[in-house]
């Protein structure tokens, strides 16, 4: 059961003429294997192996090293909460224990019906708008515990993330140079 | 003009389109002005602007490009850091947001001046809303012949000038702070594990894929049109002298308007807490500030007058500039708790190939973690410190130093709060065996005992 279609072969061959070895595309393949089955099995590290010309011993060491490639299946929706020094200050730790006691699932834990799963993250990058909470990509802050629930409810309820409001980072600039 | 100097974020509505941005003159008379110049001539005219890294060690960016060999049959490559995963940090994001072409301009400068034919964007995998703005940003630059093979036909050069395209790739972190640090970010970006490499060899001579490499941050980069739109001459005199421009500070933490302040180096650290970040919520005082990301020294709140924000000032005050990030905390905060929750970070991050640091960043949290329950030894304190210290200095990569620094530093700086967390012990006298087994007698000796079992 081949993972990529031959288009997506051509792109990586394509992708391998842009770096200096072809080892260089396995964090884009294997973004891409994570992309279509939510974590990375053996077979597609096999694939994935092939593709970089690489053993794949050397792909299930580039697996565990990065924390956000999955060795086993984790929700569709991954939540993370950052408790790391900015957002601590600002309420980090409860939201994160309230997002926990929401979700009913441990650090690294899976919802039954497969829809979430929980970290509890180190420092996103969002420290100005702290506390956060990350939905996939998705960036939501300046969080209070009720507006995190609300999130959580809406994404429940329709199976997408809603869309972050707005938060000002930029104060010093006018609004038009914000957004 | 002080106060409203931006250089990174110009008061532009929309400037993270391409459109806005050619409009306000981006892609034009800069690029003309550098391709009438000979590559060298551009490299001297940064580091006259005296322009210093913005990724944490603020190294001479012109002496840097300096470096790069001239004339070698290999390849050579540019690599921008935009991993931006220091607690605290929190800029560069604000540039893939608001001005991505900049940066991207920046990145064409940079390789004309050293002669670059493929740049490298390595941002961290979590910021994927900001990878696919500044992917859209790039393909956008590629469609209009700015950046790409058609450079040549859009760009003649002049006087000086040669002939000069380049090509930009994006490429996408996977979640390692440890990535950040130079060599670590060639490992991945070359597909393995992000560890850092021995130095030297340095980049410049064996870096990615054993070609010359120069690695420069984001900021850094961004800065570069203004220097050669204005002249290095000019950008010299904003700010410190020794430490020229201006710095995006990112404050966190216990203010009332947390957020990316832009300000000429060499601002007055607490103008940036209370005139730009609003000051401390409920009017409290500030017990102490961490003013360059996570692993730079904490300054005391009652160190803090005249404390100037840039390299030498900052050094000076006895901390560092790092990434710019300022996190404040207030009267009420547990620094011990702060200071486990850092370490607790560096002992996850750590790579683990040098056991200075390996085994150092658990001893730190462990240790903490006693003064955390309260349930630490006098002798403790004293360890901490030698822990840290000994890590220092001894380690592969500068990770060492980031693990050990805040917590040397605390301990030097707020030992009373170290002091409140020990355990009494009792003081009892107990038979030393060595002693009974040397002089035949039993000498009673006096021994520190913690009433609590400990893990
Ligand atoms: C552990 C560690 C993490 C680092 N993280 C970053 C980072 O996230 N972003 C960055 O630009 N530089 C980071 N650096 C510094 C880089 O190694 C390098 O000095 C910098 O990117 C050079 O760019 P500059 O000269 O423009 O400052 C880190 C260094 C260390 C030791
Ligand atoms: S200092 Fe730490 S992070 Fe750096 S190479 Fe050594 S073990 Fe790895
Ligand atoms: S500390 Fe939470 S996002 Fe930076």
């Amino acid at each position: 059961m081949a993972i990529f279609t031959n288009e997506e072969l051509q792109e990586f061959s394509e992708l391998q003429k842009r770096y200096g070895a072809p080892a260089a595309t396995l964090l884009p393949v294997l973004w891409r294997i994570q992309e279509k089955r939510g974590w990375i099995d053996s077979d597609a590290m096999e694939e994935a192996a092939a593709i970089c010309e690489v053993p794949k011993s050397h792909v299930e060491g580039v697996v565990q090293f990065y924390t956000m490639f999955f060795d086993k299946p984790m929700g569709r929706v991954h939540v993370q909460v950052c408790t790391n020094v900015s957002c601590m200050l600002r309420g980090g730790e409860a939201l994160y224990e309230h997002v926990k006691q929401h979700l009913g699932i441990e650090n690294h834990g899976r919802t039954e019906n497969g829809l979430f799963s929980l970290e509890e993250c180190e420092c996103m990058g969002a420290c100005g708008g702290a506390p956060m909470m990350a939905l996939n990509e998705k960036f939501y802050e300046c969080l209070t515990t009720d507006e995190a629930s609300k999130i959580l409810i809406e994404t429940q309820r329709t199976g997408e993330t809603p869309t972050p409001k707005f938060v000002a980072q930029l104060p010093e600039l006018s609004d038009a140079a914000n957004r | 003009m002080a106060d409203s100097l931006h250089i990174i974020f110009p008061d532009i509505p929309g400037l993270r389109n391409i459109e806005t941005y050619m409009q306000h003159g981006g892609y034009g008379d800069t690029l003309r002005k550098v391709y009438s110049m000979s590559p060298v001539t551009v490299t001297d005219e940064v580091k006259k602007s005296g322009l210093r890294g913005r990724g944490g060690a603020a190294f001479p960016t012109g002496l840097k490009w300096s470096f790069m060999p001239k004339g070698t049959e290999k390849k050579k490559y540019l690599l921008i850091n935009g991993d931006e995963s220091e607690p605290g940090s929190f800029k560069d994001r604000q540039i893939f947001e608001f001005n991505p072409h900049q940066m991207i301009e920046g990145i064409l400068i940079a390789s004309y001046a050293m002669q670059i034919d493929h740049a490298y964007i390595y941002i961290r995998g979590e910021y994927e809303h900001w990878i696919k703005m500044v992917r859209t940003a790039l393909a956008d630059a590629y469609a209009r012949g700015v950046v790409g093979p058609r450079m040549k036909e859009n760009f003649k050069p002049s006087g000086d000038g040669v002939e000069f395209a380049v090509d930009i790739t994006v490429h996408r972190g996977a979640g390692a702070y440890i990535v950040g640090e130079e060599t670590a970010m060639m490992s991945s970006l070359e597909g393995d594990r992000g560890n850092p490499r021995v130095k030297p060899p340095f980049p410049a001579a064996v870096g990615l894929w054993g070609c010359p490499t120069t690695i420069n941050n984001i900021e850094t980069m961004t800065n570069v049109p203004a220097i050669i739109k204005m002249g290095g001459e000019a950008y010299s005199k904003i700010g410190d002298p020794k430490h020229p421009g201006t710095l995006l500070f990112g404050v966190s933490g216990h203010v009332n308007k947390p957020g990316v302040y832009e300000l000429p180096t060499g601002t007055p650290l607490l103008d940036i807490i209370n005139k730009h970040a609003g000051g401390v919520p409920s009017g409290k005082k500030i017990k102490l500030v961490i003013p360059g990301g996570s692993s730079m020294p904490p300054l005391r709140g009652d160190q803090l007058d005249g404390v100037k924000m840039d390299a030498e000032n900052l050094k000076a005050a006895g901390s560092a500039i790092g990434t710019g990030g300022i996190m404040v905390m207030d009267e009420d905060t547990d620094i011990i708790k702060v200071l486990t929750r850092i370490a607790k970070f560096y002992w996850h991050e750590s790579c683990g190939q040098c056991t200075p640091c390996r085994e150092g960043t658990g001893w730190l949290l462990k240790l903490l973690q006693r003064f955390e329950q309260s349930n630490a030894r006098e002798e403790d304190i004293d360890l901490l410190h030698d822990v840290a210290f000994n890590i220092e200095g001894r380690t592969i990569c500068a990770l060492g130093e980031a693990a050990a620094w805040p917590v040397r530093f605390t301990v030097e700086r707020f030992r009373e709060e170290f002091e409140k967390r020990v355990k009494p012990g009792l003081i009892i006298g107990s038979p030393s065996r060595v002693h009974a087994l040397r002089n035949g007698g039993l000498e009673p000796v006096q021994v520190h005992v913690p009433v609590v079992e400990r893990v």
